[in-house]
């Protein structure tokens, strides 16, 4: 026989190696990138190879920072400008959130929606809808009104058209079960089509989290009125630029507060959905 | 009547009374009219198993459809216990392809949808402990909590066996039950199904793909042949009960299922 293997010959072992980055833990790799942006980030200053306005030192940010922080804790002007925004965020999630669910079930259920309203939609959709702000300050006034309006109409499409999505998303199988089940169509609705398009609609939820907070302070810079986005246009225009990255970080939070709120709400909600994983942060 | 004598009546009419008849039923869909079905005959009778196999587009689909009363007929007579079907009815059991487990349901819920679907949430409740029965039958007994994400291909098959026979049935229409299933499992399977045909003495209309399957399930085959969809012929399978996977090796298994192949060769060499 020609094809047997020598009794000398070694066993062939592999030994796959993991990349230094796999093997590293999540916090260590942000941690190191982190120091090396600030580090980075201190040599320009430092040297001067940028204007102080254009881009403030990270220990003038820093003390900016806690200057904030210190103003937010005692309850002070700048925690009403931070909760008269998180009121715009909030009502415009919330309104978002109804009018495009209800929005994206007569799209997706039924044929008038499809065909008649879904155009229409698409066409709203695809206009800069930050153009409307003036005109919501013109119908609703300075107030908050106006750029609750305009966060609802930013973030409603998105939601919209992820419920029409998630509702087209029961198998073909699914439907006949169903039918052959003698369910009617709004149990085909409810226990079928709603809980099958439930991971769609988070996804919307999420895009609609990160347009809300654009919409509504987009509003507030050119509404005025008294919320954070005021705040920053004011540090801006007097040229305060350590306190407009101090204001914009505090601000980052109650974005990623709300994002994660809807992170939590799908692991919550659409326990079933193994193959959804989620990626870095959800 | 002591069960001696209505065993004796049974014996004595010797032909199990006919349970879904299908006489001179044709489809023809006006899209394209394409005549899917023409002149349709059969009789299914209590405790049988019938298969109907063909190449595609020879109305098998379409005949299980009409059958299942989610598509009506053209022309013809269709009736399941002397009833006409004219839509969706609780005493049809189906199964698909794939077994089409609500994820968001544990199994035993998955398996009393049909009775929350038809009667309501309490009803389902009470329908528990028989679908617990159910899923002892199929092997399933500790799975009743399972979510269906944690079944095997196999395992959510038979839950949807369950779920098929927790409205008890008169008849149980199958389309491809198995076929997504890997051979070994689907030989399983097709055993599996035997006994709990025989168990619950059901009455079965299978359509597939597989000339062993159908052979080695039924007491009958259809064979159908398109353009337009008929069925050209009955095949009787003399193997005696229960069958077994060792008689896939016997001859006249063998002989058989040339038979059907030729039956179904001939057609496409047309």
């Amino acid at each position: 026989m020609t094809d047997t293997v020598p009794d000398d010959l070694p066993d062939t072992v592999w030994v796959e190696k993991a990349s230094w980055i796999d093997s590293m833990p999540r916090w260590l790799a942000m941690s190191i990138l982190f120091i090396a942006v600030v580090a980075l980030w201190d040599l320009v200053t430092r040297w001067g190879w940028v204007s102080p306005i254009i881009l403030p030192s990270p220990v003038e940010t820093l003390s900016d920072l806690i200057f904030v922080g210190r103003n937010l804790i005692t309850g002070d002007y700048m925690l009403s400008a931070l909760w008269t925004t998180t009121k715009t965020v909030f009502f415009g999630f919330l309104i978002a959130t109804s009018i495009g669910f209800l929005l994206g079930i007569l799209v997706g259920e039924t044929k008038f929606g499809e065909r008649a309203v879904m155009p229409y939609l698409v066409a709203i959709d695809t206009m800069p809808k930050v153009a409307f702000a003036p005109l919501f300050i013109a119908w609703l006034g300075f107030d908050i009104a106006s750029k609750v309006a305009l966060a609802a109409f930013i973030a409603t499409f998105p939601i919209v058209v992820a419920t029409a999505a998630g509702l087209y998303a029961a198998t073909e199988n699914e439907r006949m079960l169903f039918k052959a089940m003698g369910a009617s169509r709004m149990q085909t609705l409810l226990r079928l089509k709603l809980p099958t398009g439930l991971p769609y609609m988070f996804t919307g939820l999420k895009i609609a989290a990160v347009g809300v907070m654009a919409g509504a302070i987009t509003g507030e810079f050119l509404g005025g009125g008294k919320g954070f986005g005021a705040l920053i246009r004011q540090s801006a225009s007097q040229m305060d630029t350590p306190r407009v990255f101090a204001l914009i970080l505090y601000l980052s939070l109650l974005g990623l507060l709300l994002y994660f709120t809807v992170v939590w709400a799908q692991r919550k909600f659409v326990f079933w959905n193994k193959d959804q994983r989620p990626g870095a942060l959800g | 009547m002591t069960m001696a004598e209505s065993q004796i009546l049974a014996d004595s009419a010797a032909i199990p009374r006919p349970v879904y008849e299908i006489s001179r039923l044709s489809k023809t869909y006006a899209r394209n009219r394409l005549v899917a079905l023409a002149d349709v005959n059969l009789t299914l009778r209590e405790g049988e198993f019938v298969s109907v196999i063909g190449s595609s587009g020879c109305g098998k689909s379409t005949l299980l459809k009409i059958m299942s009363g989610l598509m009506p007929p053209t022309t013809g007579r269709v009736a399941l216990e002397g009833k006409p079907v004219t839509g969706p009815r609780a005493d049809i059991g189906m199964m698909f392809q794939q077994a089409t487990l609500l994820p968001w349901k544990t199994t035993i819920e998955n398996i009393v949808l049909p009775i929350e679907i038809r009667q309501g949430k309490a009803a389902a409740r009470a329908a528990r402990p028989r679908a617990q029965g159910l899923l002892d039958l199929v092997g399933l007994g500790d799975f009743a909590n399972v979510y269906p994400g944690e079944l095997s291909g196999g395992m959510a098959q038979r839950a949807s066996i369950c779920r098929m026979l927790i409205t008890q049935p008169a008849v149980l229409l199958l389309d491809e039950p198995f076929s997504a299933l890997d051979e070994l499992t689907r030989d399983f399977m097709n055993m599996e199904l035997q006994r709990i045909c025989h168990e619950t003495r059901a009455t079965a209309f299978l359509v597939t793909h597989s000339l062993a399957e159908a052979v080695i399930l039924s007491d009958r085959i259809l064979v159908m042949k398109p353009r337009p969809g008929r069925i050209v012929e009955e095949v009787v399978i003399p193997l005696p009960r229960p069958r077994t996977l060792d008689m896939i090796n016997t001859p006249e298994f063998g002989r058989i299922v040339a038979h059907i192949r030729d039956l179904l060769g001939k057609e496409a060499a047309q």
